[in-house]
């Protein structure tokens, strides 16, 4: 580059002028703004693990809303006879994937017992047996001789399974299931059988209790047709084989005893409807899937509406403390300091004893949480404000002649409210475990009030561990989700919101 | 630090004293369960109660149960649940059990929480630190009675290793009763575990990252000797504290696993006590829960500035 010398004359037609008649302004942002928000929502997007958490989060408050309306039962319909009884769907169960097909393991079944489900199957047409899945050869002396003895462990459908059970009915009863059966032509009840030992066994048996047979080793029918016990007129369905001669009812004390095949029995009282559990029954024969919809619907609001309450309490109360501080301070985390020794299963069962018969369960509940819950949230609120409360911003709007309100809350809060936003998000799974935890204890019994919580699900099934896990697996998985996707979240919103802390204690 | 220690024992006793105060108030305010009407004890109960207070201003109340308990440390006798026995004596009796389970859970999980937040920070960003990260945000998220479920349905169920409750006697240290307590303490353990990994994890990565660890390298220090000598000291500080509190809670233990494994201590005691509506054992429980909990967070508190002489001194001004 040449040296720039002849800069001291330089003839004035050279200057132009940039601007003549435009106004002098800024220029103008390119990029659009962007706030404190956005900008947070930029960062939590970025955040794959929170994003996929936040979007099962939001399936699983879906699920919540929409399961008791998607479920053909309300969660106070409780079948008597199907509890704890596993998935079943039957369309699906008719594909053959061995998924929703109801099916139980049982196992050491003697050839008894073998016949006994042939029967099962023989009688009522619903073929309980879906495969075998052990064969055991054991041999036995009798008589000086071995005999060779078989066990087998078999998977049943349990809902088919229940086969023909003994009923007493009531006359107009009787006759409303006679008539339903002409109009749908499904049988429901059978013929009655005298020896009332086993509801599912029709058939003559041995002395060992297998099934009798005739040359052709077909079985062969114990049916009652003693006329002088029948209970009332039949003029239905009759089974095949029937001759008119078997009875299909006896008398009792102003009701008939029938047997029924409770399969049937069942479509007759859901208005044709087989039974569909998605997630099988619980202990009280409700629809697990509907029952976990209704109970977490309860966890949700009811954490919300805690969290909220908690958060209004705990952020003026902390106002307060942090800044005024000195001896309002003092006092008022003396008074926080009592209220959070106490421990939270007092607390709560004090409120029960004192409050539930005056103001209801739930709402004693609520302030049982809302007690203590508070302290955590106005610790928080008090370390923000010692923060802000020296800085000069504060001192310039004080000399301006603010209000001490309007400092609190227009200056000092605005700045802390990164950090009090992102505890909210990890309060409302706190209050949920704690909620789950009281119900489940039975400390707090909710059951009456909203049908179901998960906390009642998870102690129902914690009882039938062993006969019937899927009634405590399917609770467990959804509230175990939901809390780890809640506290996913929660992490993702305190990265996003606070950019410092990154990573800490996650 | 004497003075600071002192301190702030006389506050806890006096919140203690104040919590007591408000829950024996409530716990009286109670109507009493009725009593059977041709049961022999009906009398006795009726003359405990009047001794006890009952019918008089709830302060004078309050001064009866104080006076009985510095005098000859009667805490009153259970009504409803072991009629006629002292409530001192039951409990004394149930808490050997909560401990034992609670004291082979830390045994296990305090090393092992802090080997695996070690290996994770120093392996930090690789998959090691991953899955122990993502094992450990998981286990803390869940609430202890769904693993407690897997525990009791894989290995007492599907691989019945061990049995689904606990044994009944008091023969604590025999292998049965270990061998029947194993599922409670693995179920107990995890949350335990996967606290102290995320805080060892967490100082360890903030240490580590320290100007002192790179003049130890620098000095000629091995990562090894580095790690350990000077990290994990400064790392204590932080953790050691929390095992001291652990310590204090070994005696509350947890009122939801217990119940689940049968485990006969001071947990599934409180709870028989609620439904019961025992209250003199309740009021027991709830001084004991309360005094717990104080008692740990005082641990916790003071032992901070015993182990870290910064915070020590930073007490004195």
């Amino acid at each position: 580059m040449s040296e720039n010398t002849g800069y001291e004359r330089i003839p004035a037609e050279k200057f132009a002028f940039v601007q003549e008649n435009e106004r002098i302004t800024d220029q103008k942002f390119k990029t659009k703004a962007r706030g404190f928000f956005a900008d947070a929502m930029i960062r939590f997007c970025k955040n794959k693990s929170s994003v996929v958490a936040t979007i099962i989060l939001i399936i699983l408050i879906l699920y919540s809303i929409v399961a008791p309306f998607l479920s053909p039962y309300e969660i106070t319909d409780k079948d008597g006879i199907y509890l704890n009884y596993p998935p079943y769907v039957r369309w699906i169960s008719d594909l053959g994937l061995g998924i929703f097909d109801g099916s139980k393991t049982l196992s050491s079944q003697n050839d008894a017992s073998m016949d006994m489900w042939e029967g099962v199957y023989l009688e009522t047409g619903l073929q309980p047996v879906i495969g075998v899945t052990a064969t055991y050869t054991t041999t036995v002396k009798q008589r000086g001789k071995d005999v060779e003895r078989y066990t087998y462990d078999i998977e049943v459908n349990a809902y088919y399974a229940k086969g023909v059970i003994y009923r007493n009915l009531t006359y107009s009863e009787f006759e409303k299931i006679q008539e339903w059966q002409n109009e749908t032509g499904i049988q429901v009840i059978y013929p009655y059988v005298e020896d009332t030992s086993d509801s599912r066994i029709w058939y003559e048996t041995t002395s060992t209790g297998a099934a009798a047979r005739d040359d052709d080793g077909n079985y062969i029918p114990a049916y009652s047709t003693n006329s002088a016990i029948e209970g009332a007129e039949y003029n239905s369905l009759r089974i095949e084989g029937d001759d008119g001669s078997y009875i299909y009812s006896i008398r009792k004390a102003g009701s008939v005893q029938v047997r029924l095949c409770y399969y049937t029995y069942y479509q007759y009282m859901n208005d044709g409807q087989e039974p569909c559990y998605i997630m099988g029954t619980n202990a009280i024969g409700q629809d697990i899937f509907c029952a976990i919809g209704v109970g977490a619907r309860f966890s949700l609001i009811f954490a919300v509406i805690v969290s909220v309450i908690n958060l209004s309490i705990g952020l003026v109360y902390g106002s307060l403390q942090g800044y005024y501080g000195g001896w309002v301070d003092m006092l008022l985390d003396r008074i926080a300091d009592i209220l959070s020794g106490v421990p939270f299963v007092v607390v709560t069962t004090l409120f029960q004893l004192h409050l539930a018969n005056k103001v209801g369960v739930v709402p004693s509940f609520l302030f049982a949480f809302v007690l203590t819950g508070w302290i955590g949230m106005s610790s928080l609120t008090r370390r923000q404000f010692y923060r802000f409360k020296g800085q000069e911003f504060v001192l310039a709007s004080k000399t301006l002649g603010a209000s001490d309100r309007r400092v609190m809350f227009k200056h000092i809060l605005p700045n802390g409210i990164g950090s009090i936003i992102t505890s909210c998000a990890l309060v409302i799974p706190g209050v949920i475990r704690s909620e789950t935890t009281m119900t489940y204890l039975g400390i707090v019994d909710l059951s009456s009030a909203f049908g179901s919580t998960i906390g009642t699900l998870l102690s129902q099934g914690n009882s039938v561990v062993t006969t019937a896990p899927h009634a405590l697996l399917f609770p467990s998985i959804f509230l175990g989700l939901l809390m780890i996707c809640f506290n996913l979240f929660g992490n993702g919103l305190r990265d996003a919101f606070n950019p410092t802390t990154r990573g800490e204690g996650d | 630090m004497l003075k600071y220690a002192l301190q702030r024992i006389a506050y806890m006793i006096l919140v203690f004293f104040i919590i007591t105060l408000m829950c024996f108030v409530l716990i009286r305010m109670l109507p009493l369960p009725a009593l059977a009407p041709n049961d022999p004890h009906a009398e006795i109960i009726s003359i405990r109660r009047e001794a006890m207070g009952y019918n008089k201003p709830y302060l004078v109340q309050f001064g009866i149960f104080l006076k009985n308990i510095f005098t000859n440390f009667d805490w009153g006798y259970s009504e409803q649940l072991y009629t006629g026995r002292l409530v001192t004596e039951v409990f004394a009796e149930k808490l050997p059990a909560t401990m034992i389970v609670n004291l082979y859970s830390i045994i296990w999980t305090i090393p092992v929480g802090i080997t695996l937040g070690i290996v994770a920070a120093l392996k930090k960003n690789t998959w090691v630190d991953y899955t122990i990260s993502t094992l450990t945000m998981v286990v803390i998220s869940v609430p202890s009675f769904v693993y407690a479920f897997l525990v009791q349905y894989f290995f007492c169920y599907k691989l019945s290793w061990f049995p689904f409750v606990m044994k009944s006697g008091t023969d604590y240290f025999s292998w049965d009763m270990f061998v029947s307590m194993v599922p409670a303490i693995l179920s107990l353990g995890f949350s335990v575990v996967a606290g102290f990994c995320r805080t060892t994890r967490a100082e360890l990565t903030e240490v580590l990252t320290s100007d002192f660890m790179l003049l130890a390298r620098t000095k000629g220090l091995t990562k090894f000797q580095a790690t350990v000598r000077h990290a994990m000291r400064n790392c204590f500080v932080v953790i050691l504290p929390g095992i001291f509190g652990e310590f204090i809670g070994i005696l509350g233990g947890s009122l939801i696993i217990e119940q689940i494994f049968s485990i006969p201590g001071v947990g599934a005691l409180t709870l028989n006590a609620i439904n019961a509506r025992d209250y003199n054992l309740f009021m027991l429980s709830t001084c004991f829960y309360t005094a717990i909990g104080l008692a740990a967070g005082l641990v916790v508190d003071i032992s901070y500035g015993f182990i870290d002489p910064r915070i020590r001194v930073g007490s004195k001004k």
